[in-house]
């Protein structure tokens, strides 16, 4: 269970929220939306650990995650607006390292497999950078089906997909929550779930 | 952890392989600056044996500042960089294959290099090996060193001129030392002092600069 409270976020000298509170149970989606500069991927970015609250805690499982350090991060995948892939390295490669970082090993077998499934089949050992923005992002997306994380951070993972990959994802995204994982994302089209439970959260004052 | 760790040095490796001619710049730059002192200077052999071993330093000191940029930035572009800070690993641990797998593509070939550099000075056989030892102890050490102000520099605007006025004051004790074992061996005083002090650097920085410089990521992430 992932919990927020008394949150507040400063970036330079504009306050972009405070006194944010929300929890989110296992199995449970949360939309985070609202215009351009309203903070959304701050939120997400201090939810993950890599920006610090200006006051207030990210809590999961009811423990503060700046004590838990690693035993959070293990559970958590974040997909920031930058896919985190290499060019020059290929999509296999990318796959497994990535996997390798976040603490198992991947056979490759296992990392073909995932890359045809997202849809790459026929380019999963070429070079990332000879791939367009929609595969770079699959390429991206493929850590969704090897990792064990609980808790999915996303950031606008619908950009530049097309409409098979957005329908793909959002499959995977309701198996997740099916099997109990939390999921966080911001978007601005709004995609229905297939399955889970969602919920919303605004943030900025305007409409 | 250890797997871990060759993993990432590996991909550096593989990384570099790819990029080149990002790799070679950096030698270059040492061989060119080392050739263009006895050609300024002409073939006045006792000068040239004087400042040999300063000279060689200086231009190393001044390469391994100018690859130092290649360590961190890319990653940082990516989005790898934040993906790394976000994985169940040590930070530290993560630095340090970096900057072995930075050194041995930048450092070492450096290294191995000097003692031909070393000939146009007219060095002794004894002179040159205690140059290629003294680099082979120091440049790992600025790597280290030079981490800490590559990762606190990260996007920021004018980074590189910043970087060399964090790290170049840091690097003074590595010339001092790895240049005068040079010296002490030409002079007849025994280099084993000097040698011993730079392995002493390199042991501290060993120590300390992966974690300084995973916490300097971890602001620069913000």
């Amino acid at each position: 269970m992932l919990s927020v409270e008394n949150l507040s976020c400063v970036r330079g000298d504009r306050r972009l929220f405070k006194e944010l509170n929300f929890s989110l149970e296992n199995g449970e989606l949360l939309y985070v939306h609202g215009h351009n500069g309203s903070g959304k991927t701050t939120l997400l970015r201090t939810l993950c650990g890599l920006i610090l609250p200006e006051e207030g805690e990210v809590r999961w499982n009811g423990v503060n995650v700046r004590s838990l350090r690693e035993e959070y991060t293990k559970d958590v995948l974040y997909l920031g607006h930058k896919n985190g892939i290499k060019g020059d390295l290929t999509g296999l490669e990318n796959l497994r390292i990535s996997s390798i970082l976040d603490g198992f090993e991947l056979a490759e077998s296992s990392a073909w497999k995932a890359l045809e499934d997202i849809g790459l089949d026929g380019h999963e050992d070429l070079p990332s950078k000879v791939l367009s923005q929609g595969q770079k992002r699959r390429v991206a997306l493929a850590r969704l089906l090897v990792n064990q994380a609980k808790l999915w951070v996303m950031d606008e993972p619908f950009t530049a997909l097309d409409k098979g990959a957005v329908a793909l994802l959002q499959s995977v995204i309701g198996a997740h929550l099916d099997k109990g994982g939390l999921v966080v994302l911001t978007t601005h089209q709004e995609v229905p779930l297939t399955s889970g439970r969602a919920r919303r959260l605004k943030l900025g004052w305007r409409d | 952890m250890l797997k871990v760790f060759l993993w990432v040095v590996r991909r550096d490796l593989i990384l570099s392989i790819r990029r080149r001619s990002d790799v070679f710049t950096a030698l270059f730059f040492f061989v060119i600056v080392v050739s263009l002192f006895p050609l300024g200077i002409g073939p006045a052999l006792d000068t040239l044996r004087q400042i040999a071993p300063g000279v060689v330093w200086v231009a190393a000191l001044l390469a391994s500042m100018l690859s130092l940029e290649r360590l961190f930035a890319a990653d940082h572009a990516d989005g790898t960089l934040e993906q790394m800070l976000l994985t169940p690993q040590p930070v530290a641990l993560l630095v340090l294959a970096k900057v072995i797998a930075h050194w041995l593509v930048t450092g070492l070939p450096l290294a191995l290099m000097a003692p031909l550099l070393g000939l146009q000075y007219d060095l002794s056989w004894q002179a040159l090996e205690v140059l290629i030892a003294s680099l082979l102890v120091g440049t790992p050490a600025l790597s280290l060193i030079g981490a800490i102000g590559a990762a606190l520099t990260l996007g920021v605007r004018g980074g590189g001129v910043l970087v060399s006025l964090l790290v170049l004051p840091l690097y003074i004790p590595v010339l001092i030392f790895g240049a005068g074992a040079v010296e002490a061996s030409v002079s007849g005083l025994g280099e084993q002092s000097h040698m011993s002090m730079l392995g002493a650097i390199l042991v501290l920085a060993l120590v300390l600069a992966p974690l300084a410089t995973a916490a300097a990521l971890r602001v620069s992430a913000e």
